[in-house]
């Protein structure tokens, strides 16, 4: 999932204060297990940006929404009428959510509600930890399962660096060693072998070094081009 | 002769090297540089420069090393994976070696959040590179140099020639992989490997067993770190802080017990400290060099270039061996 945390609310005012009708509007995915950008979070941000309002005599209309998702177009459909009433969108989706709704919404400016963080996972409620970068190319085999890009603070692809201190990184107590999970679980499945192969220089352009990426799967737009054209078709008989 | 460095030359001699160490100055005056410089010349073999140690923004090693070189010291140019993507590293080393420079020490540096250890404000926000890894960038110089190309292919007209070092932390977690880190470095291309300070003799020589197990102490030459011990406190630090260092409480025993004898007088307190440390340092250079397939020493004075002379001649590592010039 994408984990969200929220923004300082004197950045959220000051992105805000001088609008008149906003809409907080949040995702009920990812940023809502994270409790950042969730219903639920967008009713307590509108809340406290409309106490601030009153507070400094501002006249300001703020309501709240949700959809399940930000990411795709459907979800949007039933509410965008709605959305476009407003001069300022709130949005507490991650970044993905803000620049796709920036791209539909017209001349309507979408704010960030809260900082997107990184990928991750929920190891206990209330604890999120990243564990996958979206390198593009996942080597995820080699190290025992466990990421030496998103998990080691500078990202080395052969082994620990001199920095270890008592299975933990150099640059905090509370940040495990990537290197040491790697070799203390290569062990236990009896591959430590694996890992005197040197790794050499990655290809970085399958990251975000490569450029935006996009990913397009040409057997699914074929097949949704026939389905589209098949209704028409059948559309057309009907009349 | 890979390069003709001094520092190859001593090895191939099979004389002990000793290295040591000159960090450069948060300034743009070559002064420090120059004085140190000055200080070391004639009791090491090379002396390595650092590259913005403690993520701390220094003159760079580079420059910092020519101007040694200038006064007659051999420079080991350092280079971390920190701050340069692979154009920049392979564009500095080209520059370096047009500039004369000979030996480079290929190391991952420290973590920008570092900021010597938070004494200085440094640079925590700074935005790290690590396109490539330390055995990555050992095995980019080597192709340069045996190749004559590029990391990416294209050809060099002339190839750079250097000595290639790295670093080992022989007692850094997970301690039953560092001989395994050794020898990706060596299997990369490390020519020589200096390691982490090292105070357990005992711990170290039960790596370097390891590592002669794997042949590797045949195929580069290990100089074993020694960090000049200058306070009982400084000790007690490394033992409790510094990564991959372990300090017997003997030793850290012996400085506080030199403390102690001065009583209050607390000038008298820091010159027997300083007495004490430099007999450790040249009793723990003696035991390095005692293990097995250890080819020399390198030896960090910090901030204390001015102990290395008196620590060599104690040692009977002087006068360093000359050779004429190639």
């Amino acid at each position: 999932m994408i984990v969200g945390t929220q923004k300082p609310f004197d950045e959220v005012w000051e992105m805000v204060k001088d609008h008149k009708k906003i809409l907080v509007f949040g995702c009920n995915t990812c940023v809502a297990i994270c409790h950042a950008g969730g219903g639920k979070e967008a009713e307590i941000l509108a809340s406290m940006i409309r106490m601030k309002a009153l507070e400094e005599g501002r006249e300001m209309e703020v309501k709240h929404a949700a959809i399940e998702r930000h990411c795709e177009p459907e979800f949007f459909e039933p509410v965008m009428e709605e959305v476009r009433t407003y001069d300022l969108v709130l949005s507490t989706a991650c970044g993905v959510g803000v620049n796709f709704l920036s791209e539909r919404i017209g001349e309507i400016p979408v704010y960030p509600g809260i900082n997107t963080s990184f990928f991750g996972a929920v190891p206990e409620a209330g604890v999120f930890t990243e564990l996958c970068a979206g390198c593009g190319n996942c080597i995820l085999h080699l190290t025992g399962g466990i990421c030496p890009i998103a998990r080691c603070s500078k990202t080395l692809m052969n082994g620990p660096c001199g920095g270890t201190n008592k299975g933990k990184c150099e640059v905090s107590q509370e940040i495990d060693c990537a290197w040491y999970l790697i070799v203390e679980r290569m062990k236990k499945l009896g591959t430590l072998d694996k890992l005197a192969e040197i790794q050499p220089p990655r290809n970085w352009s399958t990251a975000r070094d490569g450029g935006p990426r996009r990913v397009s799967l040409e057997h699914i737009r074929a097949y949704e081009e026939r389905e589209e054209q098949k209704s028409e078709l059948a559309g057309g008989k009907k009349q | 002769m890979k390069s003709g460095s001094n520092l190859e030359r001593v090895i191939a001699s099979g004389q002990p090297a000793v290295t040591a160490e000159l960090g450069p100055p948060m300034s743009a005056d070559p002064h420090e540089v120059i004085k140190k410089a000055n200080i070391l010349k004639g009791y090491c073999d090379a002396a390595n420069i650092t590259d913005c140690q403690t993520a701390v923004v220094r003159i760079s090693s580079i420059a910092a090393a020519v101007i040694a070189f200038q006064q007659g010291l051999e420079p080991v140019m350092q280079m971390t994976c920190r701050d340069r993507n692979r154009i920049a590293m392979q564009a500095d080393l080209l520059g370096a070696a047009a500039l004369g420079l000979r030996n480079c020490l290929c190391i991952a540096g420290d973590h920008q959040k570092f900021s010597a250890a938070g004494r200085l404000k440094g640079h925590p926000g700074a935005k790290n590179v690590y396109d490539v890894d330390t055995c990555q960038l050992v095995g980019i110089l080597k192709k340069m140099r045996d190749e004559g190309l590029q990391e990416g292919g294209d050809k060099l007209e002339v190839a750079p020639k250097f000595f290639i070092g790295a670093s080992w932390t022989p007692m850094g977690d997970p301690i039953d992989f560092r001989p395994y880190n050794l020898m990706k470095k060596v299997n990369a291309g490390a020519d020589f490997i200096q390691t982490q300070g090292i105070y357990d003799i005992e711990g170290f020589r039960s790596q370097m067993e390891k590592a002669r197990n794997l042949g590797l102490h045949e195929r580069t030459a290990v100089l074993g770190g020694i960090i000049v011990p200058r306070t009982a406190m400084m000790l007690k630090y490394m033992d409790s802080s510094v990564a991959g260092v372990n300090v017997p409480k003997a030793l850290i025993d012996r400085m506080n017990k030199a403390k102690e004898a001065a009583g209050d007088d607390k000038k008298k307190a820091k010159e027997l400290q300083e007495v004490e440390g430099i007999k450790i340092t040249v009793e723990l250079i003696h035991q390095v060099l005692e293990t097995p397939g250890v080819k020399g020493v390198h030896i960090q004075a910090i901030e204390w270039e001015t102990a290395i002379e008196g620590i060599v001649k104690a040692a009977g590592l002087y006068p360093r061996p000359t050779f004429p010039e190639a």
